[in-house]
């Protein structure tokens, strides 16, 4: 390895590296398609293959592979939720998370830097404690902090008692942690495609084909591909896909924008957001502050970004480190988060036999990629649904069997 | 700044309005499964493409409707509810259950 490197280092070409070679050709059949691929459809393509032996996989992308909302989220990864099956399953999520590099050979840059939630309010406070409770009852690192252990833990932040909204505690969740977001779709798709997986991009799904109850082909604007079973991974289209395969989901797709400045000295070390001014803030080992969380009041399928969401994000952005105010804004995006009634994806089985749901993955999809890669794919290989995602089946809308999580969003969309 | 026409106060900055969801027709509870309820209560069409939904000139208190397309942010036209609710809506027990009113 290091002589590698240094051949490497010496080479006057900087050879780059081959990830993955896209297939060219579409198959007539696969045993398994699977829309989109992002994170979580080249997770489930990954898992499949290298854990259950299903390579007659194609991965079908209507564009360039993680040009989704893999790219466009802000890496947050966490598991300080409120239900104990929401807790359990980010829980084995961040477990999964801390090995994934060594898992598929390739650097995520995973950094364990801690979140912690700001409280401004009684009310928080009492929600905060309860969160507290529940997730060290079930092995999760979060515990409530008073005001002079968050000035030790980010001493730029702003603790007057005198701005419009006095910090008042914490909620210190050591867990917390950021990755690089796009090298986990590269790592999972490198992983896929050298067991034979194929991912097609530019391949978009036009039309799925139902016969009796069951998918038996996906036409796309390459020409129809028959199947064998169909996963659906596309956060931000899921209502429009879904429909395609005739099912209707309790989901709402709100644009969901942030914005980064340029790189700076490293100064904050942790991830911070308050749902209470609307605004989460971190520092990318880059150096760039991303700051975010600023949900459009209406639903839209469109990623531009608005004055009104800079100005909003801006001021909460300022309330909290006014050191902010000389920092100069490189872009502001935004991503589609598919919304559901109780913030909590949609997972598993559907009304149609052999076509799975990875759905309404609001503005929590990419701290849960690889649980989902790996729960998904069990699911599509033993056609059992693991005990872990049992809870977020389409299911439990008809049973009145919510999962609330609404208030452990990171700034309350 | 983005304007909505408020059929009662005119054009107005979006930002005083509330969004208030899909119009869906409403089912007679009286008739309908909980399974129906419950679809009718969580489960939205969201497409993309032209919808009517409800807005809300949060202001004045106004409710009304309006024809947008979700993919450009365009609103095509705002009208009033009358415009569709123009009968009385009766929430007796259905004449079918066999009990006086």
């Amino acid at each position: 390895m290091p002589f590698g490197l240094l051949k490497y280092g010496l080479s006057s070409e900087y050879p780059a590296e081959h990830h993955f070679t896209p297939a060219t050709e579409l198959k007539k059949h696969y045993d398994v398609v699977i829309i989109g691929a992002g994170g979580h459809g080249t997770g489930i393509a990954y898992h499949l293959a290298k854990y259950h032996g299903i390579t007659n996989v194609a991965v079908l992308e209507k564009n360039y592979l993680g040009s989704g909302n893999t790219a466009r989220n802000t890496a947050v990864i966490r598991s300080n939720y409120l239900t104990e099956e929401g807790v359990t399953f980010y829980r084995e999520s961040v477990k999964l998370w801390q090995d994934l590099s060594n898992e598929f050979n390739y650097n995520v840059m995973m950094e364990n830097r801690g979140q912690l939630t700001l409280a401004h309010s009684d009310a928080a406070i009492r929600s905060f404690r309860w969160r507290a409770e529940v997730n060290q009852h079930l092995g999760v690192r979060s515990e409530l902090i008073d005001r002079q252990q968050i000035a030790e833990l980010v001493p730029n932040l702003n603790m007057s008692e005198d701005s419009r909204f006095p910090i008042m505690a914490g909620l210190w969740h050591a867990d917390g942690a950021t990755a690089r977001h796009d090298a986990v779709a590269w790592g999972y798709a490198k992983g896929a495609c050298e067991r034979g997986v194929e991912l097609h991009q530019l391949t978009e799904v036009q039309d799925i084909e139902i016969t009796q109850g069951r998918v038996t082909a996906v036409k796309t604007n390459r020409g129809r591909v028959e199947c064998g079973c169909v996963v659906q991974a596309v956060a931000g289209a899921s209502s429009v896909v879904a429909k395609m395969a005739g099912i209707k989901l309790p989901i709402h797709s709100y644009p969901l924008q942030a914005m980064v400045t340029q790189p700076y000295k490293p100064i904050l070390t942790p991830h911070v957001s308050s749902p209470h001014v609307h605004v989460y803030v971190h520092q990318t080992s880059r150096g760039e502050f991303v700051i975010g969380g600023g949900s459009d009041p209406y639903p839209l399928y469109n990623t531009r970004a608005t004055l009104d969401q800079r100005e909003s994000l801006s001021a909460a952005a300022l309330e909290l480190f006014p050191f902010l105010a000389q920092a100069r804004m490189l872009r502001q995006w935004a991503g589609t988060t598919d919304m559901t009634p109780d913030y909590s994806p949609i997972m598993g089985l559907s009304p149609v036999d052999n076509y799975y749901l990875d759905a309404g993955w609001g503005t929590w999809g990419f701290k849960a990629t690889p649980i989902c890669g790996k729960t998904m794919a069990e699911l599509v290989a033993t056609k059992k649904v693991p005990e872990i995602i049992k809870p977020f089946e389409l299911e439990r809308f008809y049973r009145f069997e919510q999962i609330n999580e609404a208030g452990a969003t990171a700034a309350s969309h | 700044m983005k304007l909505l026409t408020c059929p009662l106060n005119g054009p107005r900055n979006i930002s005083e309005f509330t969004y208030g969801g899909e119009y869906h027709p409403t089912p007679d509870h009286q008739l309908v499964t909980p399974r129906e309820w419950a679809e009718h209560v969580f489960f939205h069409d969201n497409a993309a493409g032209v919808v009517i939904e409800w807005w809300c000139h949060t202001a004045s208190s106004y409710w009304f409707l309006a024809e947008r397309n979700t993919i450009s942010d365009q609103v095509i036209r705002t009208f009033p509810a009358d415009e569709i609710f123009n009968q009385r809506v009766e929430f007796n027990q259905p004449a079918s259950s066999g009990e006086s009113n």
